[in-house]
C-alpha cells in the first residue's frame, strides 16, 4: 500500500481514540470533586431531599459509565443537554455563539498568518540587523503579557485615547460584512498579536534552518536578489514546520478566544464557558469543553495531516 | 558567581525586588489590604503613590499584596509542577518499556485537551480556594515538566556512569535521585523560569475570569477585575498590574535566558 492512505488512516483513527479520550476525561473532570454536581450547585446548607431530588433529575442515581455513555451518545446527535441554571436547550444558545466564535477566530487567523510569514520573511532578509531585532523585541513584549492584559492595553489605546474602535464588541445578525469587521477590530488584533510571535519566530528559525544548505549557496553564488532567494528557494521547503506553527497557533486561537471575549464583552462560546463557570452549571462547561477539545483537537489533527502530505519523500517513495 | 552578564544581575536584582516585596508585603504595604482611604479613582498623589481603585482603596497597597498572592500560587504551583512532572519524567525515562508507554501515553491525552479549558472544567465543581488552585494548576502544568524531563533523562540513562551505577547493584531510586537529578537539574532549572512564568499568566487569567483568587484576597488578576469599567473612562488603574507582570517575567526571562546558555555551554565540558 502507498505509505500516504496508510499513515492518513492510522493519524485519523488515533485522532478519534484521542477524542474519544478527551471526551472521557472532561467528563471524569467533573467527578473529582468531594459531593458531586447536586452538592456543588446546592451548596453546602442544602436538604436532603433537595439534593435527593436534583441528583434523580440530573439521573446521578445512575452509575458513572451509564451516565457517560448516555451523555455521549446524545452529544454525539447534537443534543448537549439542557442548562442548570436556566433549563435552557444548550445546543441552541451555544449554536450562534460558536459562529460568532469561529468569525472572530478567522478574522485574527487571516490577519496573523500571513503577516507573520511575512514578518518571519523579513527577519531573516535583515538577519541580526535594526528590523529583525525590532521584530523580535516587539513580540516578545506581547507574549509577556497575558491577553487579557493585552486586550486592555490595546483597548485603552485604541478605542478610549484615539478613539479609532468601539470597546466593547456588541455582533447581531442584522450588522452588516463590514460592521461586523469593525466591532471585532480589536478583539482580532489582540488575538493576532498573541499568535504572532510564536509563529514569527517559528517561521524565522524555520527558514534559516534551511538557509544553512547547499543549495542556497548556489543560488546565492548565481546573483539571486536577497528576497527572491529567500521567497523562492528558502521558503518552500520550509513549508512543513510552518504550516505545523501555524496550525498549532490556530488551535491556541480558539482557546485564547475564550478571555478576550470576557475582554470586550463579545457573544461567543467563550463568554457562555466562563459564565457558567462561575455559576457552576455543569452540563454547560462539559459540553462547551467538549466542544472546544474537538476544535483543538481537530486542528492538531489537520497540521499532522499537512505535514505528512507536504513531505516529499513520503509522497514520493523509492 | 563570577562571569554573570549585566542582563542577568538585572534579572536577578528586579526579581530579588518582587520576591522581597512579596515577603515584607504587611510591612512595606502604606495602607490595609481593605482599608478605604479616599475617592474612587483617584490619580496618583503623594498620598497615593499609584491613585485608588473603584472603591477608594490604595492601589500601590492592593498591587504588593495581590503580589503576595500571586508570587505565592506561581511560586507553590511550580513547585508542585516541577516535583512531580520531573519525578513521573525519570521514573518513566528509569523504568522504560511498557511503563513508559503507559506514562507519556496519559500524559499526551492530558496535553492534548487545552490548558484552560480543562482548568475550568475542574473548577467548575471543585471549590475555588488557594490549594485547590495551586493543585489544579500544578498538575495541569506538571505534563510539560514530565515531557522535558522524561527527554533529558533518557539521554542520561544511557550514560556510563549510570550503568556503572548499575552494575554496582544501586536500586532505581539511587538511579532516579543521586545519578539522573543531578545532571538533569541545568536544563531543569532554565525551565522553572518559564514555568513559573506561564504559572503568574495563568493564575491571573483564572482570577481576572473570576475562577481564582476570591475577594476580599486580591491579586493582580483581580484588581484588572475590579477596575475594568474605569478604563472606558480612560482610567488606567487596570493597566498597573500589566506593568508589574511584564516586568516580573522579562526579569525572570533574563535569568532564565543565562541558565540556558551555561547549560549549553556545560555540554563541552565540565572544565568551566
Amino acid at each position: 500500500m502507498h505509505p500516504i492512505p496508510k499513515l492518513v488512516i492510522q493519524r485519523l483513527a488515533l485522532g478519534l481514540l484521542l477524542l474519544f479520550a478527551a471526551s472521557v476525561m472532561i467528563f471524569v473532570g467533573t467527578m473529582i470533586l468531594p459531593g458531586d454536581v447536586a452538592q456543588a450547585v446546592l451548596g453546602q446548607n442544602a436538604t436532603p431531599e433537595a439534593l435527593a431530588n436534583m441528583r434523580a433529575s440530573l439521573g446521578l442515581d445512575q452509575p458513572a459509565v451509564t451516565r457517560y455513555f448516555t451523555w455521549l451518545s446524545s452529544a454525539l446527535q447534537g443534543d448537549l443537554g439542557t442548562a442548570l441554571s436556566n433549563g435552557r436547550d444548550i445546543a441552541s444558545s451555544i449554536a450562534g455563539r460558536l459562529q460568532n466564535t469561529l468569525f472572530l477566530a478567522a478574522v485574527a487567523a487571516c490577519i496573523s498568518v500571513p503577516l507573520a510569514i511575512f514578518l518571519g520573511l523579513l527577519a531573516v532578509r535583515y538577519r541580526d540587523r535594526w528590523p529583525d531585532k525590532l521584530i523580535s523585541a516587539i513580540t516578545l513584549t506581547s507574549i509577556s503579557l497575558p491577553e487579557f492584559l493585552l486586550g486592555y492595553v490595546i483597548m485603552y489605546l485604541f478605542s478610549v485615547q484615539w478613539g479609532l474602535f468601539p470597546s466593547v464588541s456588541n455582533i447581531n445578525d442584522g450588522m452588516s460584512f463590514l460592521q461586523k469587521l469593525n466591532a471585532v477590530a480589536l478583539p482580532a488584533m489582540v488575538l493576532t498579536l498573541v499568535v504572532l510571535a510564536h509563529m514569527m519566530r517559528m517561521t524565522r528559525a524555520a527558514i534559516l534552518n534551511v538557509m544553512q544548505s547547499a543549495y542556497i549557496e548556489t543560488a546565492e553564488l548565481k546573483g539571486l536578489r536577497r528576497f527572491t532567494l529567500i521567497a523562492r528557494h528558502a521558503m518552500p521547503n520550509a513549508i512543513a514546520p510552518i504550516v505545523n506553527v501555524v496550525m498549532i497557533n490556530l488551535a491556541y486561537l480558539v482557546v485564547g478566544v475564550v478571555v478576550i471575549e470576557v475582554v470586550f464583552v463579545y457573544p461567543g462560546m467563550g463568554q457562555y464557558l466562563v459564565d457558567h463557570v462561575a455559576k457552576r452549571d455543569v452540563p454547560v462547561v462539559q459540553a462547551c469543553g467538549l466542544i472546544f477539545a474537538t476544535i483543538y483537537i481537530g486542528l492538531n489533527l489537520l497540521a499532522d495531516l499537512i505535514s505528512i502530505l507536504s513531505n516529499p519523500r513520503l509522497r514520493h517513495p523509492k | 558567581m563570577k562571569g554573570i552578564p549585566i542582563s542577568a544581575l538585572l534579572g536577578l536584582f528586579v526579581t530579588g525586588l518582587f520576591f522581597l516585596a512579596a515577603i515584607l508585603a504587611p510591612w512595606i504595604a502604606p495602607y490595609g489590604l481593605g482599608q478605604i482611604v479616599g475617592d474612587i479613582w483617584e490619580p496618583s498623589s503623594s498620598q497615593f503613590w499609584l491613585g485608588t481603585d473603584n472603591l477608594g482603596r490604595d492601589l500601590l497597597t492592593r498591587m504588593i499584596y495581590g503580589g503576595q498572592t500571586t508570587i505565592f500560587v506561581a511560586s507553590a504551583a511550580t513547585a508542585v509542577s516541577f516535583t512531580l512532572g520531573s519525578v513521573l519524567g525519570f521514573t518513566a525515562a528509569v523504568y522504560g518499556g511498557l511503563t513508559d508507554q503507559i506514562m507519556s501515553r496519559i500524559n499526551d491525552l492530558v496535553m492534548s485537551i487545552p490548558t484552560l479549558i480543562f482548568a475550568l472544567v475542574v473548577l467548575s465543581v471543585m471549590p475555588v480556594t488557594i490549594p485547590v488552585l495551586i493543585l489544579v494548576m500544578g498538575l495541569l502544568d506538571s505534563t510539560r515538566v514530565f515531557r522535558l524531563s522524561r527527554a533529558v533523562a533518557v539521554d542520561i540513562n544511557v550514560m556510563d556512569f549510570v550503568e556503572a551505577a548499575r552494575l554496582r547493584g544501586e536500586g532505581q531510586r539511587w538511579v532516579i535521585f543521586r545519578e539522573i537529578l543531578p545532571n538533569a537539574l541545568s536544563p531543569l532549572v532554565a525551565e522553572l523560569g518559564l514555568r513559573f512564568i506561564f504559572a503568574i499568566l495563568f493564575i491571573s487569567t483564572l482570577s481576572f475570569l473570576g475562577i481564582g483568587i476570591q475577594p476580599p484576597e486580591t491579586d493582580w488578576g483581580g484588581i484588572v477585575k475590579e477596575n475594568r469599567e474605569g478604563i472606558v473612562y480612560g482610567i488606567p488603574a487596570a493597566l498597573i498590574p500589566a506593568v508589574a507582570i511584564v516586568t516580573l517575567s522579562i526579569s525572570v526571562n533574563l535569568v532564565a535566558d543565562w541558565a540556558l546558555n551555561r547549560t549549553t555551554s556545560l555540554k563541552g565540558g565540565r572544565g568551566g
